[in-house]
């Protein structure tokens, strides 16, 4: 069966609608046939954006998810927030400035994605201890492609020796890795076969590579479509009849 | 006895407002595989390059075919081409250059 490749985490300027659309198009062109933008956590506005890219996404026979990317300071901020937004997005990701927080979040059932966005290895907190509280709630662990890219040198050489470590933690505790652009610009997307291959720089087999582009987001998807849906009741727990079809 | 290599080819498109020279091109996909392998790994790959079109942006490629995948994440991880923004995408890949030929007028069409 083919696979069907998804992005996570394209990040166009949703100020210039111009280059969303040509980003979303070309993310359709290079063989994606599902995608998420993170939009900004104010209620009105994000519910304006998500209603315009799930048009344009649309036009390109691209599904659409809508991501919103928290940033809290605190773990107790962390909890507001998820609160507030859980039920309002497809996917939420955290984006782990400090230790505590990525313990949080960790921990927390309504967390879909952990991101460790700075490239210093002593700001990244996926050790051990991370990835067992990780594999205990339903998260996983997004890595992005764009740093890789964009980084020279010596910066490079670490960065890839820690998301090495971090991969290397992550199947020893079986936590799903979602590999996702980060893309900026439309000349920062990769197509999802070369996506895998910079995953096998960091030690990934080929299937492992594959699945963080396809299975592992597709999964994440699916899992918060069904709790969205107005059927969902608990896991595993749907309302297939109700009122009248009861009879 | 001469042991056969397995070869593979890679047809490439290189997407750029820019147009570049074949030596250029040629350089930034050496560079490229260079850093990320070191030249003990570049020379691993049997790198060479078979076909260029400036005009259309089209490049044709052979490499060793248990090195791939390296080549693959090297190709991905050229973002400039003598300081010009670029992406270079792998279009198809192929044991013979007559499969390769039939491949890459499908993807073409495809897109």
């Amino acid at each position: 069966m083919r696979r069907v490749f998804a992005d996570l985490n394209l990040q166009p300027n949703l100020s210039d609608m111009e280059q969303t659309k040509r980003m979303i198009a070309k993310a359709s062109d290079l063989g994606y046939r599902l995608i998420a933008i993170p939009v900004p956590p104010s209620t009105s506005l994000a519910e304006k954006y998500v209603q315009q890219l799930r048009g344009i996404c649309q036009e390109n026979s691209v599904d659409f998810v809508s991501r919103l990317n928290l940033k809290p300071k605190t773990p107790r901020e962390l909890l507001q927030l998820l609160r507030k937004f859980r039920r309002k997005f497809e996917i939420i990701a955290v984006m782990c400035d400090s230790k505590a927080v990525a313990r949080q979040a960790a921990k927390d059932h309504r967390v879909d994605l952990l991101n460790f966005p700075s490239p210093d290895p002593h700001k990244r907190f996926f050790d051990k201890a991370e990835a067992e509280l990780t594999s205990n709630s339903q998260a996983s662990l997004e890595i992005e492609i764009k740093p890789l890219l964009t980084l020279k040198g010596p910066a490079r050489i670490r960065l890839l020796s820690t998301l090495r470590k971090e991969a290397a933690i992550a199947k020893k505790f079986q936590v799903p890795i979602v590999v996702s652009s980060g893309a900026t610009s439309e000349l920062l997307l990769r197509k999802p076969f070369e996506m895998a291959a910079l995953a096998t720089l960091f030690d990934l087999d080929k299937p492992s590579a594959l699945d963080a582009v396809s299975k592992n987001p597709l999964a994440i998807i699916k899992r918060n479509r069904e709790k969205l849906s107005p059927r969902f009741v608990a896991p595993g727990i749907r309302l297939i009849r109700m009122g009248k079809d009861c009879k | 006895m001469q042991i056969k290599l397995r070869r593979r080819y890679l047809a490439l498109k290189i997407d750029s407002s820019e147009k570049f020279e074949q030596k250029e091109f040629l350089d930034a996909l050496w560079n490229a595989v260079i850093r990320l392998f070191g030249e003990y790994g570049a020379s691993k790959t049997g790198l060479a390059l078979i076909g260029y079109n400036m005009e259309k942006g089209f490049a044709i490629i052979r490499v060793a075919h248990t090195e791939v995948e390296k080549v693959r994440a090297a190709i991905a991880s050229i973002t400039e081409v003598t300081a010009k923004p670029v992406a270079i995408h792998v279009l198809a890949v192929s044991g013979t250059l007559k499969a390769l030929h039939r491949k890459f007028r499908a993807a073409i069409r495809g897109n």
